[in-house]
Parts: C-alpha cells; sequence; structure tokens
C-alpha cells in the first residue's frame, strides 16, 4: 500500500495563529464556558488562568477541537470547523493534564505515536516519520530513553517524553494543560524553559493552562481569566495578574512583586484584606 | 530502527513455531504414521504419494488436516479478538469468552439449529453466530459503563459474566424447548474438534481470513487508542470509528470460533498476555504474535486433548480453563499492583 504522507503544514503569514469567538461548551445541559473571545499571536504564548473549576480544561479542549462547541475558532485565519480531524491534528498538538501512559510501551514508540495524523488510515510509518521521532527525541535530550518502558520512568522525564510526542506531530500550535502538574520545583521550571526554548527556536504558538501565577507570569505573554466559565481578563501580565483582580476571582488577596533581583512573583499575603 | 528488526525476528519465531506446531498435529494421533511419511505427503501435496499407504494418506488428509487447520483458525481467531478487545476496551481481562460475546455467538448459533430452517445451516449459524456475539458484547459494554462504575478494568468483566450467564440461560432454556435438536447443540458446546472435517475449514476460514485481516491492518492504530480517546481524537484518530471495525472484526472471529469449536475459554488472554511478556505491550507486535501463537496455541491444546486419554477426548475448552483460570487471576493481581 502506498503511504499517504504529508508535510507539516505550511501556514500563511497571518498575525494571530488562533482566534476564538463566541465560544461556550455545555456539558450535560450545564453551560461550563461561555461566550469567551481570545486571540493568540502568532509565536506567542497564551495562558488561561483561574480557580479550580473556571472551565480551563474544557475552553482549552473545545479549542483543539476535542469537544462540542458553539461559536467559532480559528487557526491561521481558517475556521476550525472546515479541518478534518487529521488536517486539524496536524496544527493543534495537545498534551494532557494527567496522559496515559499504556503499558509495556517504549519511549520511541509512544513518541512515534505523535505522527499519527501524518499517516493514513493504514498506512505504515517511514524514515520521515523516524525521522521526525529521533529529531524530537534530540529535541528533549531523550535518545537515550528511546528503547525504555515508559513505566520505567520518572515523572519529570515522563513529561518530557510526552512533550516529545506533541513536537513529533509536528503542530505549529502546541497546547499543555497544567504541563506542571506533579513535578517538583526544579522540573517545573525545566519543563517551562523547555517549552519556552521551543517556541522560540521552533517558532510554536504556545496555548497553556496553569495553576502557578508566579510560574505563568514568568513565562507566557498574554493571559486569560476565567471565572465561573467567563472570561473576566484578558490581555498582559499588568492588566491580569494584578492585585485587585487576583483578590476579586480567586478571593485570596496577593502581593505581586517585581524586581530586578527576584525576578516577578505574585505571593499570598495573609495580612492583607481581598 | 532497531525495534523493527525484532520485530521481524519474533514473527518469524511465531512462524516457525506454528510450523512445529501443524508437523505435531499431523503426526501425533491413535493411528501411527511415521514422520518421514507426513513428509513425504505434505511434500506430495495433493497426489497419493510414493510410499505412503493409502490409509496413512486418508488419516491425513480428511482427519488431521482439516482438525489442525480448524484448531489453527480458532485459535488464531481467539487470540486475536481478545487482544483487539483488550486494546478498544482498553482492558487487560476483555476475553470474547468473558466479555459474553462467545455466549451470545453460542445463543445466536442455537436459536438457528433448534428454530431455523433446516438445511441451509451452513450460512445461517456463523452469522447468527456473529449478530449474537455483537449482543453480548454491546450489552456487556453498556452495562459496565453505564451501572457498574464505568472506568474500572473489573466492572467491564463483572458485567460481560453476567451477560454471559444470562444469554446461556436463554440458550439452555431454548435447548430444553427443541430436546431433538439438543445433542446437534450439546456437540459443538463443548468443543467439536472432535468431529471436524474440510466443512468446518470451509465454514470458519472466510469470516477468519477478514477478521484476522482486518484486525492485522489497523494493529498500529490500536497502539494509539490506548492512550484514551480524548488523547486519540488530538491525534486525529476517528475513535469511534475505529473501536466500530475492530469490535466488529473481533466479533466476527469470535463467531466463526464458536461456529466451529464451540465455547472455548481464555485462549484470548493467555495467548495476547503471553505475548506482552515476550515482545512489550505494542499492538504491532503484540497483535501479528497472538495470531500465530493463538494457532499453535490450540493446534498444541487439541493434541493434548485427543492423546491424553486415547481415544477418548478431553472437550478443549477443559484444557483452556485449566491454563487460564490461573492465568486470569495472575493478570487480576498484576492489575490491582499497578492501579
Amino acid at each position: 500500500m502506498r503511504a499517504e504522507r504529508q508535510t507539516p503544514v505550511a501556514l500563511p503569514e497571518v498575525e494571530l495563529a488562533l482566534e476564538v469567538r463566541g465560544l461556550s461548551v455545555e456539558l450535560d445541559q450545564r453551560p461550563i464556558v461561555t461566550d469567551v473571545a481570545l486571540d493568540v499571536p502568532a509565536g506567542g504564548w497564551l495562558c488561561v488562568i483561574g480557580a479550580n473549576g473556571a472551565g480551563k480544561t474544557t475552553l482549552v479542549h473545545a479549542i483543539a477541537g476535542l469537544l462540542q462547541h458553539t461559536g467559532e475558532v480559528s487557526l491561521w485565519g481558517r475556521p476550525i470547523r472546515s479541518l478534518k480531524r487529521r488536517e486539524r491534528a496536524r496544527r493543534i498538538a495537545v498534551v494532557p493534564q494527567l496522559p496515559a501512559i499504556p503499558d509495556g510501551i517504549t519511549v520511541e514508540q509512544y513518541v512515534l505515536l505523535g505522527r499519527t495524523p501524518h499517516l493514513g488510515f493504514l498506512a505504515a510509518d517511514g524514515p520521515r516519520d523516524h525521522a521526525a521521532v529521533a529529531a524530537a527525541l534530540d529535541r528533549l535530550d531523550l535518545p537515550w530513553a528511546a528503547g525504555r518502558r515508559l513505566e520505567t520512568l520518572s515523572g519529570g522525564e515522563l513529561r518530557r517524553v510526552v512533550l516529545a510526542r506533541a513536537l513529533a506531530q509536528e503542530a505549529p500550535l502546541l497546547v499543555l494543560d497544567e504541563p506542571t502538574t506533579g513535578l517538583d520545583l526544579g522540573q517545573q521550571l525545566r519543563v517551562l524553559e523547555l517549552v519556552d526554548q521551543l517556541r522560540r527556536t521552533e517558532g510554536l504558538t504556545v496555548l497553556s493552562t496553569m495553576h502557578d501565577l508566579t510560574l505563568a507570569g514568568r513565562f507566557a505573554h498574554r493571559f486569560a481569566l476565567l471565572s465561573a466559565g467567563r472570561l473576566v481578563a484578558h490581555g498582559d501580565r499588568a492588566d491580569v495578574l494584578a492585585p485587585h483582580v487576583i483578590a476579586e476571582h480567586y478571593g485570596v488577596a496577593v502581593r505581586v512583586i517585581d524586581d530586578g533581583d527576584l525576578g516577578w512573583a505574585v505571593i499570598p499575603a495573609p495580612g492583607l484584606d481581598p | 530502527m532497531s525495534g523493527v528488526v525484532a520485530r521481524r525476528r519474533t514473527i518469524v519465531l511465531g512462524v516457525v513455531v506454528l510450523a512445529a506446531a501443524v508437523l505435531a498435529g499431523l503426526l501425533v494421533g491413535p493411528a501411527r504414521i511415521a514422520m518421514s511419511d507426513v513428509f513425504g505427503w505434505l511434500v506430495a501435496f495433493g497426489d497419493a504419494p510414493e510410499g505412503v499407504s493409502e490409509q496413512a494418506s486418508t488419516i491425513l488428509a480428511n482427519l488431521r488436516l482439516p482438525r489442525v487447520l480448524v484448531g489453527g483458525l480458532v485459535g488464531a481467531s481467539l487470540a486475536a479478538s481478545g487482544a483487539a478487545y483488550q486494546a478498544v476496551f482498553r482492558n487487560p481481562l476483555a476475553d470474547p469468552y468473558l466479555l459474553g460475546s462467545a455466549a451470545g455467538a453460542g445463543l445466536g448459533a442455537t436459536i438457528v439449529v433448534a428454530y431455523g430452517p433446516s438445511g441451509s445451516v451452513e450460512l445461517t449459524v456463523p452469522l447468527a453466530a456473529f449478530v449474537g456475539a455483537l449482543v453480548g458484547v454491546g450489552l456487556a459494554y453498556g452495562l459496565g459503563r453505564s451501572s457498574l462504575g464505568g472506568r474500572a478494568a473489573t466492572s467491564l468483566v463483572l458485567a460481560g459474566v453476567a451477560v454471559a450467564s444470562f444469554l446461556t440461560a436463554v440458550q439452555t432454556f431454548l435447548q430444553q424447548q427443541r430436546s431433538e435438536t439438543l445433542r446437534q447443540v450439546y456437540t459443538w458446546i463443548l468443543g467439536r474438534l472432535g468431529t471436524t472435517g474440510w466443512d468446518d475449514v470451509r465454514l470458519a476460514l472466510p469470516s477468519v481470513l477478514l477478521a484476522v485481516a482486518t484486525l492485522w491492518a489497523v494493529r498500529r492504530l490500536l497502539d494509539v487508542i490506548e492512550v484514551g480517546d480524548v488523547e486519540a481524537e488530538s491525534l486525529g484518530l476517528h475513535v469511534g470509528r475505529l473501536r466500530l471495525v475492530v469490535v466488529a472484526a473481533a466479533s466476527l472471529a469470535t463467531a466463526a470460533a464458536v461456529a466451529v469449536g464451540g465455547l472455548i475459554g481464555f485462549v484470548g488472554i493467555i495467548v495476547p498476555h503471553t505475548v506482552r511478556l515476550m515482545v512489550g505491550g505494542s499492538y504491532r507486535s503484540v497483535l501479528p504474535l497472538s495470531v500465530l501463537f493463538g494457532a499453535s496455541f490450540l493446534i498444541l491444546v487439541d493434541l493434548i486433548a485427543r492423546t491424553v486419554v486415547s481415544p477418548a477426548e478431553i472437550p478443549i475448552g477443559v484444557i483452556t480453563a485449566f491454563v487460564g483460570a490461573p492465568f486470569f487471576v495472575a493478570v487480576l493481581r498484576r492489575r490491582a499492583r499497578t492501579t
């Protein structure tokens, strides 16, 4: 059988990688996300923040086309509804919060799954796919782990392997749902630095959700604050990660520290009245 | 890639083991036939070979070869459909027997044997068995998801056991209602390999080839579905369509196996899990090797079934259960440890 094979998508030169207009999601007839509008410039990093249950994961899943929704989502100017599944998957790679780790699969076999949207239904993988896998492993310093079984890796290594799968997918938009869950402080920083590096060197656009506002504020360029499924603030760090905004939507008083030595941080300030 | 080489090597091993199993199946039996005669007969296939007695040729051609072939087809079907069900339900304990699909196939076939028009059994039995198998799997899956708390590996199996018991009860009731067909029904429930002939090969071959070829073709995608529905969708896979294709193919294979071999349990658990211990969890290897080792396994089990208490026979399902039940417990314990 002739392999049906695609090279990475050629993208038009547009300013916005992602445009979301009037996006709403209902699950079991309950509104989870309501009328959200967002823009992510090409090559930028937008972080969705909000309290637990605000609808962050639902929002990014809907944007990635994984949930029924109303409203419009466009990628590089093309409505996502007009894309077939595999076309969509060649444009958006999703790294889930808690990726399923199949039993008895090697790192190489797992990363190869990222090539799925580039292969026809019954086609076998070929040299181009193996090259993409090798490049992704290389990019994340994982060649040593290629033959290792997933269950033998640590949490931080697994996170990198899942990123490698997303990278092998060669999609220009990377969606990360809570990329630092379950990692220690050092690993959290390393994973985010890696993502930022990939964004700069590979020209990726990043959409993430995050709980840690300090880390979010250090890496992302733009922020979208969700509260009960509605977008309540959208803009840069100064607009969204401001003490009065956080106090209102997280119900906790915070101080924002921004100085040359310590860098930038959001810290809870129990003495203050929210 | 080194993985490709290793994969080819294990497939070659599987083919060699299968060839050895076929040879053993031809060689061993109540009538003594020398190995040189078996080889001579195989080489001269079709003609009456020189130096091989007519009696030996007849035994090989009309008794042993069809029996070995049917054993191979049934084993390949049960092992491949076990592996396939395990993949699409993401459940290591899924098996045609435990999921209710074999019981459904049994019920479907019984209805046709007991109530259907006589004569056209050749086509209607496999068809009814196929529909029954789909109904069995559908019920088990629906019940396991909706009422028993969904995701746990055991809930699907519990639902499958309930469905299987129910369908078997209906089947027994129908048998009692039509006792004149009782014997006919019973012979294949206990595994009919004892009376196998070329008719059974012809009955099973098309379905088994179609089903196994389908599963073999989508083996790469079975790895994708292992990461879960949402992630698989994000990789561009049409999960619902793949699951439908795979369940249909696995149920067709199960139905064909039940129609010629009767109810034989645990093959779908023993073989894929043994293969996983050998080559890891990727279905690119697990599926092809389950087909090859499943065929070899059942040919050899049948060999034991017909020689241990010769000239009588042990029902083949008794031996697979004897090996399979402890195996099932081992998989269950392993599963309980890792989740």
